[in-house]
């Protein structure tokens, strides 16, 4: 048990250290923001008077250790500021977007793993078959096709062309279905890169495993071909599969931010699209953190979970 | 010689493949462009012909003009010269200062392993593309910090890699031997150390070509790269996708060349890979 405490603070402890190196780099790029901060934020028009209140509102007269404090405290607290266009506190602004960036990242994730696996297991499971083929073939090509120029196409095939399916916004409020038929595409666009990474990362562990002692004794005991494939080597191909969803997450929210500004849908990346547009430095450098939080912390997780599953990884991480 | 009869025959291996073929097809053609883009364009990739915009592909448009009557098949040769500028800079600059932390963690002492590789760790937890919104945001979008940004995500793929060689090279019997003659480290470094690593370097150098690519069109397509009038490809399905309205031909043309062109990079990437690496022997079983 010790082990796992052991692997679990060094986890827990690099992480906290990555949190804050990212608050340190947020705070040093919003120090050097070229030229005085209360012009770029409010823009020529304001007067010396305005000018002067806002910089004292936001500290921007104090040396910058004591802002370097005040902005740590600051996010210790919860408090990430507020947005300088609407005035509301920048957590709430975050907060109004954030579960449709989530909805979207974990649907392309379901999606990804319920098509990925299977594919996966056929192809291991008919090595050098047509058909492994032509995933191998297909899986390279949904890695290597951006996910804003599939984006791009769907949105021209299905909805301009074809006219199926709406597009551009989250869709009304009170309908149900409306805002569901306007994630088909954006969730598609999204997970079809992982779809193929899955169904790779399956296939060669699944290969790997089979390849593996205990499942040459399995077969030489006589167990089912089905109990051994599906049980035991699918169980120990979920393990890089696992590792590779937590890295998954930041790359999903990343391309969730090309995403969304493809199909309009409101959302952290759009959020952090227009912050830039409008020069919102809070709302960007709150948004940009809450990202990081989120990646950092499912890898975290994951870290955790696969290590709890696989006896070896926390024996290797403690040493 | 030995050096380039053994690029030959990893080169016989990846063309021996018919996803490496395709590849290295694609390859040649996309850097031939950026390589000849001056020669081989019919127009001024910014000439303006505002009484021609979106006009069709035709004799004198190959793939017919944008929403100000340029040229798009010029446009779409100068993206593939700025494309694979960023990606050759990006990448050699991530590659050598990678491989530089990844042997100095492999020889200095724990702690500065330590430092090295949590830098490493903080770099990666990063989402890239998160990190470039929020650089670009303060500085403003420029090719030069586009490429800069890039290169800084990819210094930990190359040091985690550099490292774990260099700690398998350390203890092996010639090293111990050349260290006994006396043997200066920088010697030994570049004439032992750099040619046993750079295998997997190079590997891992060419996978990420389509990854390069790829976050550079993203960025250019929400504005935040490559600036107008420069042609990028992102910047090509930007302009395309806010005038679909009117044409959707410039859109296909620019999404279908970068998709054409990481799909390339990207099956070379691994058919070099799979010639290169040994293990690959093993899934014969």
């Amino acid at each position: 048990m010790s082990e796992t405490a052991h692997y679990v603070a060094s986890r827990l402890a690099t992480t906290v250290l990555i949190v804050l190196g990212a608050m340190l780099l947020l705070f040093a790029l919003s120090a050097l923001v070229p030229g005085d901060p209360a012009t770029a934020l409010l823009g020529p028009a304001a007067t010396p008077e305005y000018a002067k209140r806002f910089i004292a509102e936001m500290g921007l007269d104090q040396p910058w250790y004591q802002r370097l404090f005040t902005f740590l405290g600051n996010i210790l607290l919860g408090n990430l500021g507020t947005d300088v266009l609407s005035g509301r506190p920048v957590t709430r602004v975050i907060a109004d977007v954030l579960p449709y960036t989530f909805i979207l990242t974990f649907t392309a994730i379901g999606l990804a793993v319920a098509i990925g696996v299977p594919l996966g297991c056929y192809a291991a499971t008919h090595r050098g078959s047509v058909l492994d083929h032509v995933f191998a073939f297909v899986s390279v090509a949904f890695i290597a096709i951006p996910a804003f120029v599939i984006a791009i196409f769907l949105l021209l095939i299905f909805a301009i062309w074809l006219n199926w399916l709406p597009v551009l916004g989250a869709g009304e409020e009170s309908s149900w279905l409306d805002q569901a038929k306007r994630l088909i595409l954006p969730t598609i666009a999204l997970s079809v890169g992982w779809i193929g990474f899955i169904a790779r990362l399956v296939r060669s562990s699944m290969l790997e495993t089979m390849g593996e002692n205990f499942i040459r004794l399995s077969r030489a005991y006589g167990l089912p071909s089905r109990l051994v494939t599906y049980k035991y080597a699918l169980k120990n191909a979920c393990i890089p599969t696992l590792a590779v969803l937590g890295m998954g997450v930041g790359r999903l929210l990343g391309g969730a931010v090309l995403i969304e500004i493809v199909f309009a849908r409101p959302g952290l990346g759009r959020l952090m699209f227009d912050a830039i547009s409008t020069r919102n430095f809070p709302v960007l450098q709150g948004a940009v953190l809450v990202v990081v939080l989120i990646f950092v912390l499912t890898n975290l997780l994951v870290d955790i979970s696969y290590a709890a599953i696989d006896p070896r990884i926390r024996r290797q991480g403690s040493r | 010689m030995t050096g380039f009869i053994a690029i030959r025959r990893t080169f016989g291996r990846i063309v021996s493949t018919l996803g490496g073929a395709v590849g290295t097809v694609i390859i040649v053609v996309v850097v031939g462009a950026a390589i000849l883009a001056p020669l081989i364009v019919t127009h001024d990739p910014d000439a303006l012909d505002i009484l021609n915009r979106f006009s069709g592909p035709s004799a004198a448009h190959w793939l017919g003009t944008d929403h100000l009557g340029r040229d798009l098949y010029s446009r779409l040769v100068f993206g593939a010269q700025v494309a694979m500028l960023v990606a050759l800079i990006a990448i050699s600059s991530a590659l050598v200062l990678g491989t530089l932390l990844g042997i100095l963690a492999a020889t200095l002492s724990t702690r500065w392993e330590r430092v090295i590789l949590i830098v490493f760790d903080i770099i990666s937890s990063f989402p890239s593309l998160v990190l470039a919104l929020a650089v670009v945001a303060v500085f403003g979008p420029s090719t030069a910090l586009v490429t800069a940004i890039v290169a800084v995500t990819l210094v930990p793929h190359f040091g985690r890699v550099a490292r774990a060689q260099m700690l398998t090279l350390r203890n092996a019997p010639f090293m111990e031997a050349e260290r006994l003659l006396g043997t200066s480290a920088t010697r030994i470094v570049l004439s032992h150390v750099l040619p046993n690593i750079a295998g997997p370097l190079v590997v891992l150098a060419s996978i990420d070509i389509p990854v390069v690519i790829t976050i550079e069109a993203g960025l250019s397509f929400i504005g935040l790269g490559v600036r107008p009038p420069l042609a990028s490809w992102g910047t090509l399905i930007y302009d395309g996708y806010a005038y679909l309205s009117d044409s959707n031909i410039p859109v296909i043309v620019a999404s279908a060349a970068l998709a054409v062109a990481t799909l390339g990079f990207t099956l070379f990437g691994e058919a070099l890979r799979d010639a290169v690496d040994p293990r690959l022997d093993r899934g014969g079983h």
